[in-house]
């Protein structure tokens, strides 16, 4: 028994003490429904005596409802969450369980085997300490074996508990669980999981998971509980450098000045000294801080708050490091990334990346290759879809302190999180720089347009909406804006309004003010290509030489003509400023399309008809138009 | 200025305890949430978990004073000791406590005896905190509750995001890695955030009897007015709580191990009143805490449905 009954009736404060001083693990449990994992941590929480007697009483009752094991407990059913789920007979997220013994407490990722399972996988792994992976003994090593061996190897598990299960189902035959074995270690070694353990063991029938098994005399290696209470646990944050994150500046008055954070590797003492980065000034720890009194030293995992003895700009993001063993410092890094989410990766549109306490705005080139999680094959792709992982170049806007993933997890993973929606996407693991930051800071460079587009990290263009009144020129140029913006692409919308009440007030509505009124408004669009903006720019401009001339005064190539086009009935049944209304009651005279000509573009770079589609689609097509003809994306080489 | 050291109070040559790795990463969650959001709030439930969590935050931004001030959504219904300990730890702490009392509720003349527990906790509980969140244009929560007190919160994330309704979807979770934890939010969404998803039940008690917490003096045994009502012991706490016909408050030993409001909290008969025995006799007790709350029995799965409709 987990938890001594005895001890706790008759010494309570004896327990106490001695569960004061235990360990934490975690691991993450690998496997289908099919390998009985949810019946082997069903099992522990049974067994650790975490099941209460309401909860069992449901238990029993479920268990006759819809168990599958005849009407006998099934442990699995203590597992299964959201009613959803439960319906469907499968979870399909991550769930985290707890147990404990007298020596350790335990957090167990649980996560299915097949649907989403790499997004559930990494980010159950991210966390653990080991992984258990389960197989069924009658069908040994599966694809899925493999692939979950990758996966949790991939994000920096090293420790390994093969699971066989199901023991009892091949009568305990030791030579098929050797066979099992020896294929499994001759596998995960080439992966780099250096500590592998294998455990014959029934989860349903309860052999070697407390109690060694009559059943497998042949074996003589822990039981699942003694392995999971004993296993070292594979600690590199402590052999790391010292690196800590600033979460916080601690500022309660002009006296104290600190910055908190969580000691992510290493340890920190007074005295030591320390650099902050990315801005490279050093100091000396004067106080590690906390609520219990000041510490000698600060270890891995602790948080705490640093002072130091010289007040030296540190701000949340920046990293503080051992001065003698820094992080590296840059801004473009190869990564492996899994991406999450529904939506595609987009290559070249600017996303969100969290690294340690520091969020950035990035850019992610399209892969190197893709990996077939079930083969390990590198594949060609141009993107990623949800559950693929690939070999990305990732460029930050700005430099940052890093680590290789394989050095330091906290310093090296990080989350992808989408502009618009504010949801994460994608996790990273950094493996290398492929540029350090003296490169882009340090080296002055002409500002050109090139200078601008690198920083801005798309292209510019002078977008030309024309059309007659009431075709949708606004409505769309509006559209293409917002979703321009979300893409975090630099934008103007020059209109009628904005120019004729400043700029073009001085103008009329004769023939000549009109050129007037467009040579203007394309000089200016001209000025904000120059300076790196996408300018949507918005006029009925009715002759073709008048927007001849506006797409002259851009450089070639940067003037994109969008014709919106609806026939005069329907622009004029829209008619929203009322205008058709006055120009057929002669209150307005040159009235576009009323007893002025309009002349169609001959060839515009698009033509959308809002007659036909919706703006939403007209809108779509302008920036898929814009990002197909490369202006969304940073400027290549 | 430069501060000097005085002398250190603490040493650790040991690797980390459970406690001490959970309290560590309780402050990084709360540090990470003051900082990745505008107007953040603790609700405070008077609780144990509560209790602990407040303690925490201390830690957590020590030496200044807390980032945020606690919010208590009051039903009228708790029990007289929740709201005197209340408002003295707020006194002691010097932290700014707000009170959001329903108004409707109030008009309603809402209770749990001519409503039912699902309506009084939806009006008085549910509404009363969307109110208040809206009311103060909090854009982030943080809240005492735990993975392991029931199914549907094993999956439950620690950043937890709410719509402008402030619905939870499932769906519309995030993938949490590593110690990294997305706040980001669309105008109108709020975040939800559980600094003690990964502690138990077990953890709590541990660290509030290894920290020396205050907790409220309900959940130590006393002989106390009780009445016995459908399996339940219900305290009557005061001349509200109408008494069916034989229904005689009689004096007994009892105690609490959840809080809530005192007509939909069973007390439990027992003689534990050290913190010590609390724990003894939690570890011995063969029934989970939850069971004693009205609310979770109404059918399987109404927590999650709570969940979804805004309740915590």
């Amino acid at each position: 028994m987990a938890h001594s009954s005895d001890l706790i009736a008759e010494n309570i404060d004896e327990y106490l003490h001695q569960h004061q001083h235990k360990e934490l693990l975690r691991f993450i449990a690998c496997g289908s429904v099919d390998d009985g994992k949810s019946t082997l941590i069903g099992r522990l929480l049974y067994e650790s005596r975490l099941v209460f007697d309401d909860h069992l009483a449901a238990l029993e009752a479920d268990s006759k409802r819809v168990g599958t094991q005849g009407g006998d407990l099934d442990f699995a059913l203590l597992l299964d969450g959201l009613s959803a789920e439960r319906e469907q007979g499968i979870t399909i997220d991550v769930a985290y369980r707890f147990f404990s013994t007298a020596r350790r407490k335990f957090i167990v990722a649980d996560t299915p085997g097949h649907e989403q399972y790499t997004r559930n996988m990494i980010t159950g792994a991210s966390t653990a300490d080991v992984a258990v992976i389960l197989v069924d003994a009658r069908k040994g090593l599966l694809t899925q074996t493999r692939r979950h061996s990758y996966l949790v190897s991939q994000i920096g598990v090293h420790t390994v508990v093969l699971a066989v299960n199901k023991m009892d189902l091949i009568g305990y035959d030791r030579a098929e669980f050797d066979r099992i074995e020896a294929e499994y270690r001759a596998f995960a070694a080439q992966l780099g999981i250096t500590n592998i353990t294998c455990i014959p063991l029934s989860a349903l029938k309860g052999d070697n998971i407390t109690e060694r098994s009559a059943n497998t005399a042949w074996y003589s290696g822990p039981t699942f509980m003694e392995y999971l209470e004993t296993v070292p646990v594979e600690d590199v944050a402590h052999t790391e450098p010292m690196r800590m994150p600033v979460q916080w500046v601690n500022r309660p008055d002009l006296d104290f000045r600190g910055f908190s954070g969580t000691v992510v590797s290493g340890t920190v003492r007074p005295g030591m000294r320390v650099k902050a980065l990315p801005s490279g000034l050093e100091s000396t720890v004067a106080r590690v801080v906390t609520f219990d009194g000041d510490l000698d030293e600060a270890q891995a995992n602790q948080a705490v708050t640093l002072t130091l003895t010289d007040e030296i700009d540190i701000s949340r993001g920046d990293v503080i490091c051992d001065a003698s063993n820094p992080a590296g410092v840059a801004d473009r890094f190869e990564a492996h990334i899994v991406w999450m989410h529904e939506d595609a990766m987009t290559p070249g549109r600017p996303y969100l990346v969290k690294l340690g306490t520091r969020t950035v705005s990035a850019t992610i080139a399209p892969p190197a290759h893709r990996v077939d999680v079930n083969t390990l094959r590198h594949q060609p792709a141009d993107t990623l879809q949800m559950n693929e992982i690939g070999l990305c170049d990732v460029a930050f806007d700005r430099p940052v302190a890093f680590d290789p993933y394989a050095h330091n997890r906290d310093t090296g993973g990080f989350i992808v999180i989408d502009r618009m929606t504010n949801t994460t996407v994608a996790a990273g693991v950094i493996e290398r720089a492929t540029r350090a930051a003296r490169n882009v800071h340090w080296h002055a460079t002409d500002v050109d347009a090139a200078a601008r587009a690198s920083m801005n990290g798309h292209g510019a263009a002078l977008v030309w909406f024309t059309g007659l009144s009431g075709a949708g020129k606004s409505t769309v140029a509006n559209m293409v804006e917002r979703r321009l913006h979300a893409l975090g692409v630099h934008t103007y919308l020059l209109d009628g309004d904005n120019v004729r009440h400043g700029l073009n007030r001085d103008l009329g509505f004769s023939d000549g003010d009109r050129v007037e009124n467009i040579r203007r408004v394309a000089e200016v669009g001209a000025l904000m290509v120059d300076a790196g903006l996408v300018v949507l720019a918005s006029f009925i401009s009715p002759f073709a030489a008048d927007r001849a001339l506006a797409r002259g005064v851009v450089p070639p190539g940067r003037f994109v003509e969008v014709f919106v086009d609806a026939p005069l009935d329907v622009a004029e049944s829209r008619d929203p400023k009322g205008l058709y209304a006055k120009a057929r009651a002669g209150e307005i005279a040159h009235f576009t399309g009323i007893d002025s000509p309009y002349e169609p573009p001959e060839r515009p770079e698009l033509h959308v008809r809002t007659d036909q589609a919706s703006a939403e689609d007209a809108a779509q097509a302008v920036v898929d138009h814009l990002s197909s003809a490369g202006f969304l994306s940073p400027p290549s080489g | 200025m430069i501060t000097t050291a005085p002398a250190s109070t603490a040493t650790n040559n040991e690797r980390l305890t459970h406690l001490q790795r959970l309290e560590a990463e309780s402050i990084h969650i709360m540090r990470e949430a003051v900082s990745e959001s505008e107007r953040p709030v603790m609700l405070y439930s008077i609780g144990k978990d509560s209790s602990v969590m407040l303690h925490l935050a201390r830690k957590a931004f020590f030496p200044s004073p807390l980032p945020f001030p606690l919010l208590h959504v009051d039903t009228t219904w708790k029990f007289r000791e929740m709201i005197a300990f209340r408002d003295s730890i707020a006194r002691e702490i010097d932290a700014e406590l707000l009170v959001h009392i329903n108004p409707d509720a109030v008009a309603r003349g809402i209770n749990p005896f001519d409503h039912g527990s699902a309506l009084h906790t939806d009006i008085w509980k549910t509404e009363g905190l969307k109110q208040a969140l809206g009311q103060h244009r909090f854009d982030l929560a943080f809240g005492g509750a735990r993975r392991d007190e029931e199914k549907s919160r094993a999956k439950e994330r620690v950043f937890s995001l709410r719509s402008a309704q402030h619905q939870w979807d499932p769906k519309r979770q995030r993938p949490e890695l590593w110690r990294l934890y997305n706040a980001r939010r669309n105008p109108g969404e709020s975040v939800r955030v559980f600094p003690l998803s990964n502690w138990t039940e077990l953890d709590v008690w541990q660290y509030i009897w290894l920290e020396g917490i205050p907790i409220v003096p309900l959940y130590f045994s006393k002989p106390r007015p009780v009445v016995e009502r459908d399996g339940m012991l219900v305290m009557v706490d005061d001349d509200r709580m109408p008494l069916e016909p034989g229904e005689e408050p009689q004096m007994r030993s009892v105690r609490f191990r959840t809080l809530g409001c005192y007509p939909l909290t069973g007390a439990v008969e027992s003689e534990a009143d050290t913190l010590t025995q609390i724990i003894q006799e939690m570890l011995l007790t063969t029934s989970s805490e939850r069971q004693g709350r009205a609310i979770d029995h109404d059918s399987s799965g109404s927590m999650e449905r709570k969940k979804q409709e805004g309740y915590f």
